[in-house]
């Protein structure tokens, strides 16, 4: 189990969903309320020191609700080892969570990425809009029930 | 004395770089607010080349998704499969012999090679200096055949597979293979000469599109382009994968400046060093076989399914339904030659996967354009170009 998990026990206790550890990945499932609080802890502790952010992924869960989710990996330099953050979003048809590009500036193309093929709402983004696709694309392609063929 | 009257403001000038223009290298658009010479705001459209292989992937078995990797990064081909079937092996727990790993390693350094030339063919040709893509390519065409020997493709060889590689190397590979070693130092040393002391070219790379370690890292950058602004960081080294650890090799870091020159020099030592990795496996080589001994991951053997009833039923079967891997998800990186690659893979149990990520280094680097490029020449943005690395297809995917 990583150390981090410990730390996140102590200071977000009722933040933690779930902890999973499989083939030696931990994923720690949090409540999306405190992510900025949760990214910004494990950013400036200095025993994780999770300063670098690897990738934001939508996911989609459909027909499962909660549907949409958003997992982060984190990658500690002075370490050398990972975590990744899952978060569930409440709302399955306008999910939304808070950015954490004043966390790491890095967020900034992911969260327009998510936003852009999953529909998810990014708040305190500074610029969050369409990315890969045209800006007058409708509909969300990276969705389940988006048809991987045209009509 | 009259006193000069200050010049009334102008506008500034919106211009479009790209999608077509020979130094964006591919389909990338970006859109520049110019006050006179210099860049107010550079702001890159991307997606030109989006074909949604995140989403395509998810409609295929875990083996068809072979072929679309191959195409994130098309300059380096193998190298993207390399990460995905790492991964998927990571989900599978399963490991491939030290055979297949020394000589995914060999393919996957050579790689590194043919990217790295082709990355200072053309940021030499951006900036002016014609004759670095010449001799750039003149190695990188050896490269290709040896990348033609082992499966008949060139830029995409599709060589490797979940749990091991398609086929043994074919004969007088490793002879070949190792006569490109022996020569590429000497090689290296024609590039060498013709830019690292080069006045133009220093001119026009030092003090450009600086970025302190700290900032490299909250923007995300890896690879060479990390390791230029000095983030002493090397996945080959600090999570070894695929037996990276049984070799012996430095990771350059460029100057403290972080500038384009630096990453410069940065990625010419990492030529020599991947040279030196090739040298070792070429020479450690381990005997034995080159995909794992597990029928739900490995296909039998041809002469069996013609003639073993049990062999042709798990032959059709791994084909029609695929690998299963149990449900869970996971993430791994790799060293790719532009920075660090990662597949974000989410099973559900079923043959075909919940959810694959692609963290491909050319989005992350393209993502700070702008942080570079304000308040620079627009001359310097073809060398910001130039000094990413980027691939259009590694950034859209």
């Amino acid at each position: 189990m990583h150390t981090a998990v410990d730390l996140l026990k102590k200071q977000f206790a009722s933040e933690i969903v779930e902890v999973v550890d499989y083939r030696g990945d931990t994923t720690v499932v949090v409540k999306p309320g405190r992510i900025r609080d949760i990214c910004r802890f494990l950013r400036d502790d200095p025993t994780v020191a999770f300063k670098y952010l690897s990738v934001i992924a939508g996911l989609d869960y459909s027909p499962k609700s909660p549907r949409f989710a958003v997992a982060y990996n984190l990658y500690s330099h002075k370490n050398h080892d990972r975590l990744t953050l899952k978060v569930f979003l409440e709302s399955d048809t306008a999910p939304v969570i808070d950015s954490v590009t004043s966390i790491w500036s890095t967020a900034d193309w992911h969260e327009r990425e998510a936003f852009d093929l999953f529909g998810i709402k990014f708040k305190g983004h500074p610029d969050l809009r369409r990315l890969l696709l045209p800006k007058d694309w409708s509909g969300y392609p990276l969705r389940k029930e988006y048809p991987t063929r045209g009509k | 004395m009259e006193t000069v009257k200050p010049i009334p403001q102008t506008e500034t000038m919106v211009l479009n770089v790209g999608p077509q223009h020979p130094s964006t290298h591919g389909v990338l658009r970006v859109e520049v607010e110019l006050d006179g010479e210099v860049i107010g705001r550079a702001d890159p459209d991307i997606g030109y080349l989006h074909r949604g292989i995140e989403k395509l992937c998810e409609a295929r078995t875990y083996h068809k998704c072979l072929p679309l990797m191959n195409r994130v990064d098309y300059l380096a081909g193998e190298v993207n499969n390399f990460g995905y079937c790492l991964a998927v092996e990571k989900l599978l727990g399963i490991e491939v012999p030290k055979r297949a790993q020394y000589i995914r390693v060999i393919m996957a350094e050579f790689t590194r090679i043919a990217s790295h030339l082709f990355w200072m063919g053309t940021h030499g040709h951006d900036l002016g200096a014609m004759t670095p893509l010449f001799y750039g390519f003149r190695e990188r065409e050896k490269i290709m055949d040896l990348c033609e020997m082992v499966s008949g493709g060139r830029m995409f060889p599709l060589y490797f597979r979940i749990g091991g590689l398609a086929a043994d190397l074919p004969e007088g590979f490793v002879a070949k293979a190792m006569e490109f070693v022996r020569e590429f130092p000497d090689n290296w040393k024609d590039y060498d000469n013709l830019l690292t002391q080069n006045i133009i070219w220093k001119e026009r790379t030092v003090g450009v599109a600086t970025l302190t370690a700290e900032e490299a890292v909250d923007w995300g950058w890896s690879g060479p382009m990390a390791r230029g602004s000095g983030v002493d960081w090397d996945l080959r080294r600090d999570n070894p994968y695929s037996s990276y650890e049984d070799f012996d090799f430095e990771v350059p870091l460029g100057t403290k400046a972080g500038d384009t020159y630096s990453r410069y020099l940065v990625r010419m030592q990492e030529m020599l060093q991947s040279n030196r990795i090739l040298r070792q496996t070429l020479e450690k080589l381990p005997e034995g076989p080159i995909k794992v001994d597990d029928p739900r991951v490995s296909l039998p053997p041809k002469d069996k399914v013609y003639t073993d009833i049990a062999a042709l039923i798990n032959h059709f079967k791994l084909i029609q339904e695929g690998i299963t891997p149990p449900a869970g998800e996971i993430y791994q990186a790799i060293e790719a030659p532009k920075g660090e690659l990662g597949f974000y893979i989410v099973s559900d149990g079923s043959g075909q996967p919940f959810r694959v990520k692609i963290r491909t280094p050319s989005f992350v680097v393209l993502n700070a354009t702008n942080k570079l490029a304000t308040g620079r020449l627009f001359a310097d943005l073809i060398a910001i170009i130039g000094t990413m690395d980027i691939v259009l297809a590694d950034v859209d995917r």
